[in-house]
């Protein structure tokens, strides 16, 4: 069938590949594909500009060594590792950072304006990395990337190479022995269902419908498409890593971001101990302070907070930034912060606390971002690559572009030609508005045993819980979304150690011996299974 | 505090919309208008400020913070972001879609003809961009369109489907115009001049509309003059 769903149309006997989700990660795959003049479709709820990439503010993490501190794609690899704790597979974090150089100059020469100077990028100070190593757009960064890639692919789709489906959702995979051949969506707009054929490559975001309004993320990022492929069998790695990023503070419906950017460029985290100003990251960890990774950093705010010479309460103080580096580097947060806020944080400090802004862990992939069904790809925040147990900052947005490139050179080289075109299967009922998030109790569950400091009793308890549930639960859509988050409560579970964003009570230390190993999650017959995966050797590349 | 929200509702294009009032109370000084109808929607049972069930208001959003331009409606009158729509301005909102842009329902509009245009505008770059130094400001600027339509609206020159395509495709464009070499913008160049130069009346009722507050006059006036100038010079203005 050819995109109208009426006739058959032969494309040259060129594979096809579906693209789920239009912001960085399904955009760099797109335009991946394109490049390799390979036909493919990009479905998404909403048009890229309205993509949760949008959001993402404070930069992206290149070795360029633009700054003189002779940086390198090893020291890149070291820190992610660290950050990471050790549980990422060595040989995609490798891949992604020695090819992270060319991945921002391919964005440069898209025009995406990253802050230059005399011709070179400039780099700042992120959390974790002890060198200037993130290029950046003021605190917009995420949208300054997505409007270049916009740009770019919207040249291929002019000439039908993509072609676009926004205001379109998954309806359901169509998987059968371990193949995947190809998906139905749903027009939004209109109810019409249609049948795409071809290798899936899904770029779905995070699953913030398992948080409702603790997230910093987008409401369109529900997770429901991750929640449906591992109902259809595909596992889930490592979803017991949230990351809570340190620097939020709650505004109606969902949290705010203060970006890291803030702290990179001097921002001082205190609490009052005794009603004089405590300066603990700079205290406790003298060499990176309050540019901690960001799993340590939230743990010592909630110490802080429950602290009894202290008040409960942390803030973020900026007002000793100097006054070209708020209108060069941060105009934009500034205004975040009196808009939502109502604190100018150039004068007053501002007060925040830890708000869950990643998941870590997601859809499994392999090195080349296939899944464990073949032709199903997934890259991105929806994809469990590259950031281990804790996610440095700065990172995100290069695995999403590069995530999504590796992908789409996976599917191309296994993308079948026989499997291709659409059709129009029938209208079904038109549903404009889905729930945002998991209902209250399931929410109240995930929320109170999933938080920054968790227990085996409470853990065990709300898994029971939810159980109940979702038993009871009558729309397929929640029931799915309530299995993930059950699928999250056990493997938190099952990992009996402390590791990055995962802290146990009962088990306060870190355990190599059974534990530096990946999470796998399965779904078969209504039960779901977890185990542990070893963590693939390191090849002798360097790093 | 109690609001009364006067909210658009209409099942379809096909059928016929009006407003009904709905009761909203909050003790959140940073309600929105957003934050408001997410509410609304949230509950088991929507029910009318006469205590009838209603259907769900459709309508759309993603970022809750200004960043992605999905939740643009008409409120009081004035197009803007719902999520930047402060409750406290007042105690009864009107809010109504964009009037712009076929109605899927209630308060969720079609805005295709946005993206549409774009393409047959042709706004990209065959060849290499680089945000060098003096342009890496403008293009930085011309890149946080959200594309939302709010300057659309207001103006009194854009019909959908028109040959005027206004500010949302001026703002893209003028990112390219600055990053292009010498000779590489000669197709949007002249599709500048006739779809943004030719049908812009510069009533410039769409100068405070911006939700991003972008530099609409600026982007124009450089872009404009670079249209202008490359009829006069050639390539020479990019040089």
């Amino acid at each position: 069938m050819n995109e109208s769903g009426n006739n058959t149309e032969y494309n040259g006997g060129k594979p096809e590949v579906n693209i789920i989700g239009a912001g960085l990660a399904g955009l760099s795959a797109a335009l991946t594909l394109a490049r390799m003049d390979i036909p493919c479709r990009l479905i998404s709820p909403m048009p890229s500009e309205r993509a949760q990439s949008v959001m993402a503010e404070g930069g992206i993490n290149a070795s360029l060594d633009t700054m003189g501190e002779s940086d390198s794609p090893d020291e890149h690899f070291a820190d992610t590792m660290k950050g990471g704790v050790y549980l990422a597979d060595p040989n995609a974090v490798w891949n992604l950072c020695s090819n992270a150089p060319k991945t921002v100059e391919m964005l440069c020469s898209l025009g995406a304006a990253l802050k230059m100077k005399d011709g070179k990028l400039v780099l700042r100070n992120f959390g974790g990395q002890k060198k200037k190593r993130t290029a950046y757009a003021k605190s917009s960064t995420g949208k300054i990337l997505m409007t270049a890639l916009i740009d770019a692919v919207r040249r291929y789709e002019a000439e039908g190479i993509v072609k676009r489906y926004s205001h379109h959702r998954l309806y359901s995979f169509d998987i059968a022995d371990g193949n995947c051949r190809g998906i139905d969506v749903n027009d939004l707009h209109t109810g019409r269902l249609i049948r795409m054929n071809g290798s899936v490559i899904l770029a779905s975001g995070g699953m913030n419908s398992l948080f409702p309004g603790l997230t910093t993320g987008s409401t369109v990022n529900t997770g429901d498409v991750t929640a449906m492929a591992f109902i259809n069998g595909v596992e889930i790695a490592n979803p017991e890593f949230i990351q809570y990023h340190p620097t939020t503070f709650p505004i109606t419906g969902k949290r705010c971001l203060v970006s890291e950017a803030a702290r990179g460029e001097g921002g001082r985290l205190f609490a009052l101990r005794k009603g004089e100003p405590w300066y603990f990251m700079e205290e406790k960890y003298p060499e990176l302070g309050n540019l901690m990774p960001r799993d340590v950093v939230s743990r010592e705010i909630e110490l802080v907070k429950v602290d009894k010479d202290c008040d409960g309460h942390v803030y973020l103080d900026m007002t000793g930034l100097d006054r070209l580096v708020w209108s060069d580097k941060l105009s934009d947060l500034r205004e975040e912060c009196i808009r939502f806020l109502g604190t100018d944080p150039a004068i007053k400090p501002v007060e925040v606390s830890p708000g869950i802004h990643y998941f870590m862990g997601g859809i499994n992939v392999d090195e080349k971002h296939r899944t464990n069904i073949s032709r199903l790809y997934a890259a991105g925040e929806c994809a469990c690559q590259y950031h281990g147990a804790n996610r440095l900052g700065g990172n995100s947005m290069l695995g999403a572009v590069f995530g999504g490139y590796t992908a789409a050179c996976t599917a191309a080289s296994e993308a079948d030609e026989n499997n291709t075109g659409i059709e129009e299967l029938s209208q079904c009922r038109r549903e404009i508005m889905q729930p945002v998030g998991i209902p209250d109790e399931a929410a109240k569950l995930l929320r109170d045993s999933l938080g920054i400091f968790r227990s085996g009793e409470t853990l065990e308890a709300a898994e029971e819980r939810m159980q109940e549930l979702i038993e009871g639960e009558k729309n397929e859509l929640q029931k799915r979304r309530m299995i993930l988050g059950r699928a999250v409560l056990l493997a938190a579970q099952n990992r009996k150690e402390s590791r990055g964003a995962h802290t146990r009570t009962d088990y306060p230390e870190k355990d190599d011996v059974n534990f530096r190993r990946t999470t796998i999650v399965t779904y078969s017959e209504k039960e779901i299974t977890v185990s542990l995966r070893d963590i693939p050797e390191k090849r002798g590349e360097s790093g | 505090m109690k609001y009364i929200l006067e909210i658009w509702r209409q099942k379809s294009i096909d059928e016929k919309g009006d407003f009904r009032k709905y009761l909203y109370e909050t003790d959140s000084e940073s309600a929105t208008v957003a934050s408001a109808l997410a509410e609304l929607n949230s509950k088991a049972e929507l029910t009318d400020i006469n205590g009838e069930i209603t259907d769900k208001i459709a309508w759309e959003c993603s970022c809750m913070q200004k960043k992605c331009g999905a939740c643009a409606m008409v409120i009081n009158g004035r197009p803007c972001l719902a999520c930047d729509a402060k409750l406290y301005e007042n105690k009864t909102i009107r809010i109504e879609p964009l009037r712009k842009f076929p109605i899927i329902a209630d308060l969720m509009v079609n805005r295709d003809i946005i993206f549409d245009n774009l393409s047959r505008m042709k706004v990209w770059s065959e060849k290499e961009l680089i945000a060098v130094d003096e342009k890496n400001d403008i293009m930085y600027e011309a890149s946080r369109c959200l594309q939302c339509g709010c300057c659309l609206e207001v103006c009194p020159n854009f019909v959908s489907g028109g040959r005027f395509f206004g500010m949302s495709a001026m703002v893209p464009s003028s990112r390219l115009l600055t990053g292009m070499n010498k000779g590489d913008a000669h197709d949007l160049r002249k599709q500048f001049g006739k779809k943004i130069t030719d049908g812009c009346g510069k009533s410039f009722a769409c100068r405070n509309i911006c939700p991003t507050g972008i530099d609409i006059e600026k982007l124009m006036a450089r872009s404009d003059a670079a249209v202008l100038w490359s009829f006069f010079l050639g390539n020479r203005f990019f040089e």
